[in-house]
């Protein structure tokens, strides 16, 4: 048996040594001593700060109250105004019925999806969704460099103590209520989202609603049985991994249909039976990226948010095993 | 009127409702569990829309996931909280201990 089955079957862990439990550094009374004293003159010059915020701001509330009430008025006004020259629900509207007739005629021609939706937003208009999986990517980017806790932008040497004392804080797994619910719960929601994810061009969903459904399974998951579960098969490194693969898969195939599209090449792309799961050309693969990149956006963003890393291997339990 | 447009209705209602309530309400948990409901509401009212893919992602994104983003930033906040608490009590502790040990001191 190789390492790697040994490792999927669960009998080692590779994480063994990144799992280690930290635990609270000997560090001497009177340093302990100094950083509650350092950070309570921190706590109390923000007071302080407040106050003087407060008193100065106290003098334009009159002002700011009405330039509010005014703003809201004025935009209450403007979308009521706006919202009363569309066309009525349902009704035909003049200046998109070209691009509606052509999307609704020959969208299942030209796409092969029978969901239109799916058709228009991962075919006609893929370049926006390449777009938005792009912004999510950038917005996990951000979070990490904003939440994550690394050696070099810990406050303190014994920082990486505190996030796992505070994520004790969140822990739920102890709750059987929450437990039972979860053993029933997550396995659906995963089945799921993967069908949402693989069905998006022959009924309602796609990759974006099935791997927002997928991600907040992992999160369920997470939260029900905790995140040593999660940690054995997604870390940070497999994330990154299937998050690269997805864009670039994604950018290189749409790059190639645009490159095609726009000289007036065929690009050799079946089409499939209209209905089938292997049908709409490039809107399956392209579904299961998206997918891939939300839901691990998604889980991303609330390991991120709870204790500063992705998959147990930021500072919090990497630092102990040194 | 049919049943659906009066249903219609008070759906919209309730959604002016709680984004009007989620401004005006003190305690930050009860607002993010409206900003919940709020968000369930707009699914159904996509679902009535006849725009499922809409609906699926507003009940998964709005009502799941970035309502607990939303938990875990308040309870991390109200812990950011209980901590300074904790340390306050802790400097309060210490300089009892110092005015005794100065009172030792003088007594000798």
């Amino acid at each position: 048996m190789t390492s790697f089955e040994k490792w999927f079957y669960g009998e080692t862990d590779v994480l063994n040594h990144a799992m280690d439990e930290a635990r609270e550094p000997d560090s001497p009374d009177h340093a302990r001593k100094e950083r509650v004293k350092a950070r309570l003159a921190e706590i109390r010059e923000t007071e302080q700060y407040r106050e003087r915020v407060e008193n100065s701001r106290k003098e334009f509330r009159g002002l700011y109250l009405a330039v509010t009430a005014v703003g809201a008025i004025a935009l209450i006004g403007v979308l009521l105004y706006v919202t009363a020259c569309l066309p009525e629900y349902g009704a035909e509207n003049p200046h998109t019925l070209e691009v509606i007739t052509r999307y609704i005629e020959k969208g299942l021609e030209e796409t092969g999806a029978v969901n239109i939706v799916s058709g228009i937003i991962l075919d006609y208009r893929a370049f926006d969704t390449l777009g938005e999986s792009h912004v999510l990517f950038t917005a996990l980017i951000c979070s990490m460099l904003l939440l994550r806790l690394d050696r070099k932008n810990m406050r303190s040497d014994h920082e990486d103590y505190y996030t796992v004392r505070t994520d004790k804080f969140f822990d739920l797994s102890a709750d059987q209520i929450f437990r039972r619910v979860g053993a029933f719960l997550v396995p659906s929601i995963f089945i799921f989202g993967i069908y949402v994810v693989l069905n998006g061009q022959v009924s309602p969903g796609g990759g974006f609603s099935g791997g927002a459904i997928l991600g907040a399974g992992l999160i369920l998951f997470s939260a029900s049985f905790g995140f040593e579960k999660v940690d054995r098969i997604f870390t940070r490194k497999v994330s990154s991994i299937i998050t690269l693969c997805s864009l670039g898969f994604y950018s290189f195939a749409k790059g190639y249909v645009f490159f095609t599209g726009a000289n007036g090449i065929e690009n050799h792309i079946p089409k499939g039976t209209p209905g089938n799961i292997l049908s709409g050309g490039m809107i399956l693969p392209l579904d299961i990226a998206v997918g891939l990149v939300v839901g691990c956006t998604m889980f991303g963003f609330y390991s991120l948010f709870r204790r500063g890393s992705i998959g147990g291997n930021g500072a919090a339990t990497g630092k102990s095993s040194k | 009127m049919e049943i659906r447009e009066i249903f219609t209705i008070l759906l919209l209602i309730i959604l002016i409702l709680c984004a009007i309530a989620v401004n005006f309400t003190k305690n930050l948990l009860s607002a993010v569990v409206i900003f919940m409901a709020y968000s369930l509401i707009m699914a159904i009212v996509w679902a009535m829309m006849r725009s499922p893919d809409l609906a699926i992602t507003e009940a998964a994104v709005g009502a799941g996931v970035s309502g607990t983003l939303f938990l875990v930033t308040l309870k991390k906040v109200h812990l950011e909280d209980k901590i300074v608490s904790d340390l306050i009590e802790i400097d309060l502790d210490e300089s009892e201990e110092e005015t005794a040990e100065v009172g030792e001191g003088a007594q000798v």
